[in-house]
């Protein structure tokens, strides 16, 4: 019989021994999809096709979203900055924030919450009704014709919904610092212009938005290609997809500030 | 001086399975399985739940591997080749699943073409009348412009049965073609497998629990029980024979050979009964 002590230990050995597995099986699946995307690249328009499904048809929540973030941005931002008399720099706080942080991480949060949970579905769906298999017996690899472009849907979109978020988010900063609280709009935009740095900020906002939509796509397919083709089978992996991806989405958006902004 | 060894040379035979034997984990499915299946004929497999039938097709169509002995798909060793080799195989085979399979995404005219688009250059106007032919083969020409979600149960299984014949396969698999049908529809599709087999020259093996239908449209039946072939024969040697599991089977009766409980403890005991005085 194991003490109490014991038993923790074997739990976390076990839970950590699982978490690498599991780390180990999904970075195989991501070399099987980038291994066999021949045929996405070959027919563009399947890849195309998964751009609408997961881009553009995030794009309301992607908008909408941006502009209430860069709206109470700029409330808050201007209420602090006025009490040190520099509330001209409203469009730096608001641009940098979106365009480093908020773009990248909240667009990422929506994106799985929006796509990638819809692809879990769809594909565990497309399992549970033997399509995949129904595939393979027609001498189709599913992961070539329906997992890859799929990925490149969502990896492409990810950075442009990112990009749209952020713009939105400033002119809804510029909405409410301007228009409705009088910042000087010629100050609103030259300050940024001058702050905002296209490499140091700009381009590692873009990077970050395309680890996280790698990381986002690659768990919404894995969990979906994996799902137990049950009804729950689905709905667990769904909201595992939600769930592991936006962890993996504020690890990674650490980790990368951690190396990029270092003694900034 | 010639040596002669052992070639795969496509026999008579399209399918030849040789003491198959197949395990799920710990489970035995298959133990140590013949069966043979001849070109241009309507075989069915028959058995009860969970006998092992579905994973007889899984094995001819290479999607599972034997633990033992060997599956021969017109002269080749099916588990023994290669992905490419696999898929050019499958390529010869269709299959219809039991509910179908269709692609939901896609409407019943692009169901049919997928194949054609996936493995060969012809071109759209071609593919158009192809399309149209499969499709008038199974009476849906009317409906080409359906998406899967629109169809009744019994006409989603004939556009997959124009589906799999799409490329002219030479054999197609049908897994449980009849479940949930009505008896007209049911009738449809049973006439259906008889005459594409019969036109196009095919193989069909039809695994199904459907004893009526499959006596009246096939030439040969095996049942299988436990892992083995427990009688086979011909519609008219099935519905003389006088094995018990047969006659369970053929009249439909509750108990016999087959168990109509699954195993368990003495009922009583199982009540709490036999600690009463």
């Amino acid at each position: 019989m194991k003490s109490p002590k014991q038993n923790i230990i074997t739990r976390i050995g076990h839970g950590s021994i699982d978490g690498i597995w599991s780390l180990g099986v999904i970075a195989r699946f991501l070399m099987q999809i980038v291994l066999r995307s021949g045929t996405s690249l070959r027919r563009f328009s399947l890849v195309i096709r998964e751009i609408y499904a997961s881009g553009v048809r995030s794009l309301i929540i992607i908008v909408v979203s941006g502009l209430f973030v860069g709206m109470v941005l700029a409330l808050q931002g201007y209420q602090t900055l006025e009490t040190y008399g520099s509330e001209q720099s409203l469009g730096i706080l608001v641009a940098l924030s979106l365009v480093r942080e908020l773009g990248p991480v909240v667009s990422a949060l929506l994106f799985a919450s929006r796509a990638g949970s819809a692809i879990t579905a769809e594909v565990g769906l497309m399992k549970t009704t033997e399509q995949l298999q129904a595939m393979e017996m027609m001498a189709v690899d599913p992961v070539a014709r329906i997992v890859a472009p799929r990925f490149w849907g969502g990896v492409i979109s990810m950075p442009l919904l990112a990009a749209i978020f952020s713009m939105v988010g400033v002119y809804g900063g510029y909405l409410i610092g301007v228009v409705l609280l009088g910042v000087d709009e010629g100050a609103f935009w030259s300050q940024m212009q001058s702050a905002v740095s296209l490499r140091q900020d700009v381009l590692n906002g873009v990077i970050k938005s395309i680890v996280f939509g790698f990381a986002v796509t690659t768990i919404a397919l894995f969990e979906g290609y994996d799902s137990m083709p049950t009804a729950e089978g689905i709905s667990r992996a769904t909201t595992r997809t939600v769930v592991n991806s936006s962890l993996a989405i504020l690890a990674l958006d650490f980790v990368l500030t951690a190396f990029m902004f270092k003694g900034m | 001086m010639f040596i002669f060894t052992k070639l795969d040379v496509p026999t008579d035979n399209l399918i030849e399975i040789r003491d198959v034997s197949f395990a799920y984990r710990e489970r035995p499915i298959l133990k140590g399985i013949n069966l043979t299946m001849p070109r241009g004929k309507v075989i069915a497999i028959m058995g009860g739940s969970g006998s092992g039938k579905t994973t007889l097709l899984r094995l001819i169509g290479g999607q599972l591997r034997p633990d033992q002995g060997e599956v021969r798909v017109d002269g080749k060793i099916i588990h023994q080749l290669k992905l490419a080799e696999l898929y050019q195989m499958r390529r010869k085979m269709g299959m219809l699943f039991q509910f179908g399979a269709l692609f939901t995404d896609m409407s019943v005219f692009e169901n049919v073409a997928f194949q054609m688009r996936e493995h060969t250059d012809l071109s759209a106007e071609m593919i158009h009348d192809l399309v149209l032919l499969k499709l008038q083969a199974v009476g849906l020409r009317g409906a080409q412009s359906l998406m899967p979600h629109e169809l009744s149960g019994g006409m989603a299984r004939r556009v997959a049965l124009a589906r799999a014949i799409a490329l002219d396969p030479m054999l197609i698999m049908y897994d449980e073609p009849f479940t949930g049908l009505d008896p007209i529809s049911m009738g449809v599709i049973g006439n259906l497998i008889r005459r594409l087999t019969d036109a196009l020259g095919l193989t069909s093996i039809l695994v199904t629990h459907d004893i009526e239908k499959s006596l009246q449209i096939v030439d040969y039946i095996y049942f299988i029980s436990n892992g083995v072939v427990e009688a086979e024969g011909t519609p008219d040697q099935i519905r003389a024979s006088k094995l018990p599991f047969v006659h369970q089977f053929v009249h439909a009766e509750e108990d016999g050979p087959v168990p109509f409980h699954y195993p368990a403890p003495d009922y009583a005991s199982d009540l709490g009964l036999s600690r009463l005085p």
